[in-house]
């Protein structure tokens, strides 16, 4: 007899039928009957209108039925909360049952309800089943805990369950000690204060080391990731952490094992200064870290993304391993991908024979997107491993005579890094590359090639037939390649003037005229004037050498591989990315990072407001898709005045200079001194705010910026934001070509318009108000107000890091109907509400008041209570976030208190900061 | 840790049965799993965790259903693949096959099981033989009710007490395959021996059990290095194994669980002759026919035989009218896996057999390029092991005193067999 039965009634007065089932004298009847509708609601229907009646069934001695109804509770609970309260009283009376099985399911089940009125009732019964004489109850309370924690931190905090919880840790039986493990470790993550409410003391540690020798594997992973936030006190602490910990490397759970390796690596990093102790660890760590790519397909994965921070951090622990990595024809696409990876990363010049024969093998497989990243890793061993770069250019070359389309121009775009990193070697394979033009069709590959064709256009005899076929369908081309076109026709034209010149025209009014992209057209311009008023300097500029590209260019910014190994394991490891930037509010956790080598000095001073920031994933973008070196570093000469005296186009310029300024919007007096009061005019900066902002600060340094500087600050006026900038260049060199771009932040904030300074010459400074607007993408960062600029020019690109205000960020349609204000203020929970006591407070309500609603902080009432005024105000952020106030202010008294609710009350010390700097001001 | 929910979805993604653990994210968010499945698939960006902006999904695919957990915060992840390979090893005991039908017909026990399984999202108690002593079935007909058994929160969560026998035996296979990676030019690339020691249990009471292997570092360290000894690379235990006293001594001692489980399993690298060695000739004339001659060595012992040897040779997949001629054994075309398999019953060591295979092909040739399977090889080899592993002992100690036969059984088989061709 099966339960598939319970699915097959479909009739039309089903509920009601089973209503009266449900009210069935019969035992059995009843217990069909509520199968019948968890049946019904597995398969999704709606059966919360039999609330009631099966509530009537929880009093049963029957386990089976109890399970049933417990679960349907859980499931409807929430969309009846006045009627949950029907089943505490069962739910009371089964914490008491003789059986501690029944005992355990109520607690159980309580806590997975999360209605408010029942949580208040779960108090009493839980504080008894952690003290229970059965450690399966008392397991399962300390679960509960977590819970409550959940549906408010507030009562567990004030009940003592902490404490009590805290006493589990010690309790005889291992299970019960893993949970309580487990269950602190979540409540010390959603800690409000980011600090941990309970830490670890060294007794604690022992009592977990010697539980994990006695709990179940999964127990082993909730003690092990605790242990992994604790940090010893001493090198010997350390040291016997470690070895009690060594063991768990033979479980035959891959989680256990994996959590072992997280706890060691820490460790080891405390013990950096005990070479020997590390060394030995070390030898232990690479076999398990093998055998887990013999476990299940998802479970590799993880694995091999681990590995690769590991191969990052401690390179040594897999160095002799890489055949393990070596690609099987069944494995998964997935774990294919991340094994290349990893291979690539272990290159050296001791197994790249090895690499490089398996990578060929690879590069004849079918999956295109495999088959790709191989012919790429070719290209990055070259780069790596120099003294293979000659075996993989052969290899490449191999490929190319395979005449695949997709391997022919995955090869072309890493010969041409090749190219980058060993100039003038290769060019004897130019030809080899040049018969293949035809059957590029992706724009990188198209771009690659004609930037080999410029770069080497004095090798190439027919390199001005090869460009002029590709002008043909000029504007059909991705910008990317319309961008190189240009200017491997202005290298060629620099290099072999004598027949050339009417193509370099024919580009410079392709790129000048017929195009609409600004960034085209802009370098059209330049190189039209450079090569009218000074082709020797053109030359120096066009022709420059390049900087080479770096060996290994993909690796983690140091500081996040720290971070992320402390995260080993965790969905942060796999997706190499700080769990902030995944993780909602509060729950992300402390943010962690290895501990300071002893015996290091201290170099984690306080960080200054003002970062910069070497975002390595950026700064590979802009190094590989090479449109860093392209844009040539112009000597810009004062266009007002073209003193063209060796004009080689005619008169092409003035004419088109004549136009330039409607089309490309290139200020037409850059070189004037009055740059500020022009632009000021150009983009209309009212003479004064409205709304405080505060005075500019220095952003990014003259020294980290290779000589620019950025001052700046947030303003916001009627509705628009925007961030204020002064740019000075210290360098020597005219600075052009810039472009900005904001990382994903917290508020979604991205420029409305690109960036169109001017180039500014030695010695300038430039005012540069840029309006911003809230629909970027949305990535919480920590602290929330950061903002992460990348700036380029012509010199490099530059990262750095400031804080917004946040009362830029409040919108003009802050206001709250006084009724809606009230019932806000009563529904948001009390744990939401923060309070801030703030000082020398100056003026009246009046002032106060007016002062705030300058900054788009509303005030809603004012009130008169016992001499105190109370202010209630309402401000509403870009993105939505409600923030409720209630200042109380006392005549004469120049501190007042504020307390604030919201919905997302982490934005509660920014609004406090925001408070203090207007009422300042 | 942290699954926020489980589910368990047929192969189109409808919802067959799940539990909310956590309340923190919408159930409706698993609509969204299957068409970013899909969407992911063909971008060919496929990995077995898939984000929303509302949560991570982290699934596991089974005989035509995914296992599916959600979860809100950065969960230990590796330990979720681990229990969802968990469940379905627990879920597959229960019912046999765990399957769409299996699941409808089970509905009621599996809501019970996942209860047990999981708490708030943390792995609970998984031991299915432990599960099944108070999860049954039957359900409860009579109304005693069922008890926890101690087992669940026990130090030894794996065994009940009271477990008793009338002939007390049990059964030790020692289980090597060997994993053997060779290039088209017939060099070895990678081979190793993953070896697992598995076990029947059938003994009365808890009895302590200790295990002696020609280990080497254990022959060492006791003075003995020079008798014959293994070193194995690295070891990982069933969880009923005392880690801590196997890195103090290498002793491997334990109290097993009841019946079937997994005792150890080791990994080494060698560097040993391949077992069974294949050399391919094939020779491709292009729009008329391809032929094939295959050559099979059996590299050890002439005492031991190679069983049930198949050698599985991928054609492609357009071939025709297929002839063969062999020296031993039958050879059989299966074209809906574009292969011929070569059966050999008993292959003795020390041995060279040939086969030749001839297809047809089309004259027009098919346009997308197929890839280069490689040649597989199944074998097993009874009595035998490759790395030289022995079981010196397996001392059994329980309190009443009982004497019990350990039966030990070596068996060498092929485990990832892979020879490229050309």
């Amino acid at each position: 007899m099966t339960d598939s039965k319970y699915f097959t009634t479909t009739k039309k007065g089903e509920i009601f039928e089973l209503k009266s089932e449900l009210n069935n004298d019969k035992k059995e009847k009843k217990k069909e009957a509520v199968k019948k509708v968890i049946a019904s609601m597995t398969v999704g229907k709606d059966v919360s209108a039999l609330f009631p009646d099966v509530v009537n069934c929880m009093q049963t001695d029957n386990l089976e039925l109890k399970k049933l109804v417990y679960l349907y509770l859980m499931n409807y609970a929430k969309s009846q909360p006045d009627m949950a309260i029907m089943a505490v009283n069962t739910f009371v009376k089964d914490c008491e049952d003789p059986n501690p099985l029944i005992r355990a399911l109520a607690v159980r089940t309580m806590g997975c309800i999360r209605v408010d009125k029942i949580t208040e009732y779960l108090c009493e019964p839980l504080r008894k089943c952690l003290k229970d004489e059965d450690p399966y109850v008392r397991k399962t309370a300390a679960v509960c805990v977590a819970k409550l924690y959940d549906i408010s931190s507030g009562l567990v905090e004030d009940q003592g369950f902490l404490e009590q919880l805290k006493e589990l840790l010690s309790d005889s039986n291992p299970m019960v000690v893993a949970n309580a493990v487990a269950a602190l470790s979540e409540i010390n993550e959603s800690s409000p204060t980011g600090q941990p409410l309970v830490e670890l003391s060294t007794n604690t540690i022992n009592k977990l080391l010697t539980a994990l020798n006695e709990c179940t594997e999964w127990g082993q992973v909730f003690i092990l990731d605790s242990l992994s936030n604790y940090t010893p006190r001493d090198d010997r602490e350390a040291q016997s952490i470690c070895e009690r910990i060594t063991p768990r490397l033979a479980h035959a759970n891959a989680a256990v094992v994996l959590s072992a390796v997280k706890v060691l690596i820490k460790m080891m990093e405390i013990l950096a200064g005990d070479t020997e102790f590390c060394n030995t660890l070390s030898k232990k760590l690479a076999p398990p870290l093998v055998t887990l790519l013999s476990s299940e397909p998802e479970v590799q994965y993880v694995a091999l993304r681990n590995i690769n921070l590991i191969v990052q951090k401690k390179p040594d622990i897999l160095k002799h391993e890489m055949k393990v990595f070596f690609v099987k024809y069944n494995d998964p696409i997935y774990v294919k991908l991340e094994k290349l990876d990893i291979m690539i990363r272990l290159a050296s010049q001791v197994n790249i024979a090895q690499v490089l024969s398996e990578l060929k093998e690879y590069a004849t497989e079918v999956d295109v997107d495999f088959v790709r990243k191989a012919v790429r890793a070719i290209g990055r061993c070259a780069i790596k491993v120099e003294p293979s770069a000659e075996r993989c250019v052969a290899t490449l070359l191999d490929l190319i005579q395979t005449k695949v389309n997709y391997v022919v121009q995955e090869a072309i775009v890493v010969i041409k890094d090749i190219f980058r990193k060993y100039p003038n070697k290769y060019e004897s394979i130019i030809s080899t590359l040049c018969e293949n033009l035809d059957t590029l069709d992706e724009p990188e590959a198209r771009a690659s090639m004609v930037w080999i064709i410029g770069e080497y256009a004095e090798r190439i005899d027919n390199a001005d037939e090869l460009l002029d076929s590709f002008l043909e369908g000029f504007g059909d081309e991705n910008a990317q390649v319309q961008l190189q076109l240009l200017t491997a026709v202005v290298k060629l034209f620099l290099k072999r003037p004598q027949h050339t010149q009417g193509l370099v025209q024919h580009v410079l009014s392709l790129a000048t005229q017929d195009s609409d992209n600004p960034d085209l057209r802009d370098r059209g311009f330049i190189y039209w004037r450079l090569l009218s008023t000074d082709p020797a300097a053109a030359k120096e500029v066009v022709l420059a050498d390049k900087p080479l590209i770096s060996e290994e260019t993909d690796l983690l910014e140091p500081t996040l591989l720290d971070e992320l190994i402390c995260h080993i394991s965790s969905l942060a490891s796999v997706y190499h990315k700080p769990p902030t930037a995944f993780v909602e509010g509060r729950s992300a956790g402390i943010r962690k990072t290895l501990p300071a080598r002893q015996g290091s000095a201290d170099d984690s001073a306080s960080a200054p407001e003002t970062t910069v920031i070497p975002n390595q994933e950026s700064l590979i973008g802009d190094l590989l898709s090479m449109d860093l070196n392209a844009p040539a570093p112009s000597m810009a000469a004062p266009a007002a005045a073209p003193t063209s005296n060796v004009d080689l186009l005619g008169g092409g310029l003035d004419v088109l200079l004549g136009g330039g300024n409607d089309i490309s919007g290139v200020p037409t007096t850059a070189a004037a001194p009055t740059t500020t009061g022009l632009l000021g005019d150009i983009f209309g900066i009212p003479s004064a705010p409205t709304m405080y902002t505060p005075p500019k600060i220095l952003w990014l340094p003259a020294e980290k910026g290779k000589g620019l500087e950025i001052q700046g600050t947030f303003s916001r006026r009627s509705g628009q934001m925007s961030m204020d900038m002064t740019l000075t260049n210290k360098a020597m060199q005219a600075m052009t070509g810039f472009a900005i771009q904001f990382n994903k932040n917290s508020f979604g904030i991205m420029p409305h318009a690109p960036f169109s300074a001017p180039p500014l010459q030695p010695g300038q400074s430039l005012e540069y108000s840029m309006p911003l607007n809230t629909t970027g993408p949305v990535q919480r960062m920590d602290p929330l107000t950061t903002l992460q600029v990348a700036i380029k020019n012509n010199v490099d690109v530059f990262y750095y890091a400031c804080q917004i205000p946040i009362q830029v960020l409040f919108s003009e349609d802050g206001t709250l109907d006084k009724r809606v204000f009230l019932t806000t203020w009563r529904d948001i929970p009390g744990a939401n509400e923060v309070q801030y006591t703030l000082n020398d407070v100056k003026g009246n309500t009046d002032t106060v008041s007016n002062k705030m609603t300058l900054n788009n902080i509303f005030t809603i009432a004012k009130r008169n209570v016992e001499g105190q005024d109370m202010l209630y105000q309402s401000l509403k952020l870009t993105n939505n976030i409600w923030v409720l106030l209630e200042l109380k202010l006392q005549p004469g008294v120049p501190t007042a208190t504020l307390s604030l609710k919201s919905r997302s009350v982490e934005v509660a010390p920014y609004v406090f900061q925001a408070y203090e700097s207007i009422l300042k001001n | 840790m942290s699954c926020s929910a489980i589910y368990i979805l047929d192969v189109k993604g409808k919802v067959l049965i799940s539990r909310n653990y956590r309340g923190d994210i919408d159930l409706g968010v698993i609509e969204k799993f299957m068409p970013l499945l899909m969407e992911k698939e063909e971008e060919g960006l496929l990995t077995p965790i898939l984000q929303i902006p509302e949560c991570t999904f982290s699934y596991i695919k089974t005989n035509n259903l995914y296992i599916v957990s959600t979860t809100k915060k950065n969960g230990n992840i590796a330990l979720v693949f681990v229990f969802l390979h968990k469940i379905v090893q627990v879920m597959t005991e229960y019912f046999k096959e765990l399957e769409e039908e299996s699941i409808r017909d089970n509905f009621v026990v599996i809501y019970e099981l996942l209860d047990e399984l999981l708490d708030f999202g943390y792995p609970q108690t998984t031991d299915s033989k432990i599960l099944q002593e108070y999860i049954t079935q039957e359900g409860h007909k009579l109304e005693i009710q069922p008890r926890i058994p101690v087992a669940v929160t026990n130090a030894v969560s794996w065994r009940s007490e009271g477990i008793k026998y009338r002939k007390n035996e049990v059964f030790l296979d020692v289980i090597e395959s060997v994993n053997l990676l060779a290039n088209a030019n017939g060099n070895v690339l990678r081979s190793e021996i993953v070896g697992a020691i598995k076990m029947r249990v059938y003994l009365s009471g808890m009895p302590e059990l200790r295990l002696g292997l020609n280990d080497k570092v254990l022959f060492e360290s006791t003075g003995r290095g020079k008798s014959k000894s293994v070193e194995l690379e690295d070891v990982k235990f069933h969880q009923c194994v005392r880690l801590s006293r196997f890195e103090i001594d290498r002793t491997i001692s334990f109290i097993p669980p009841d019946g079937e489980f997994e005792l150890m399993s080791y990994r080494l690298n060698t560097h040993v002759k391949p077992l069974i060695w294949i050399e391919s000739v094939i020779e491709r004339h292009a729009h008329s026919r391809v032929e094939y001659m295959i050559k099979a060595k059996s590299q050890f012992k002439r005492r031991s035989t190679a069983n049930n040897v198949e050698i599985v040779i991928p054609v492609p997949h357009d071939a025709d009218s297929p002839k063969f001629k062999t020296t031993i054994g039958s050879v059989k075309y299966a074209p809906e896996q574009n292969a011929i398999t070569w059966s050999i019953k008993s292959f003795p060591g020390g041995k060279e057999y040939l086969m030749r295979a001839h297809f047809g092909l089309p004259s027009v040739e098919c346009e997308d390029s197929e890839g280069k399977p490689p040649i597989q090889v199944k074998f097993e080899i009874p009595y035998f092991t490759t790395s030289g592993i022995q079981v010196r002992y397996l001392k059994i100690i329980e309190k009443s005193g009982y004497q019990a036969l350990p039966w030990v059984r070596y068996i060498t088989q092929n485990g990832d067999y892979q020879l490229r061709t050309n």
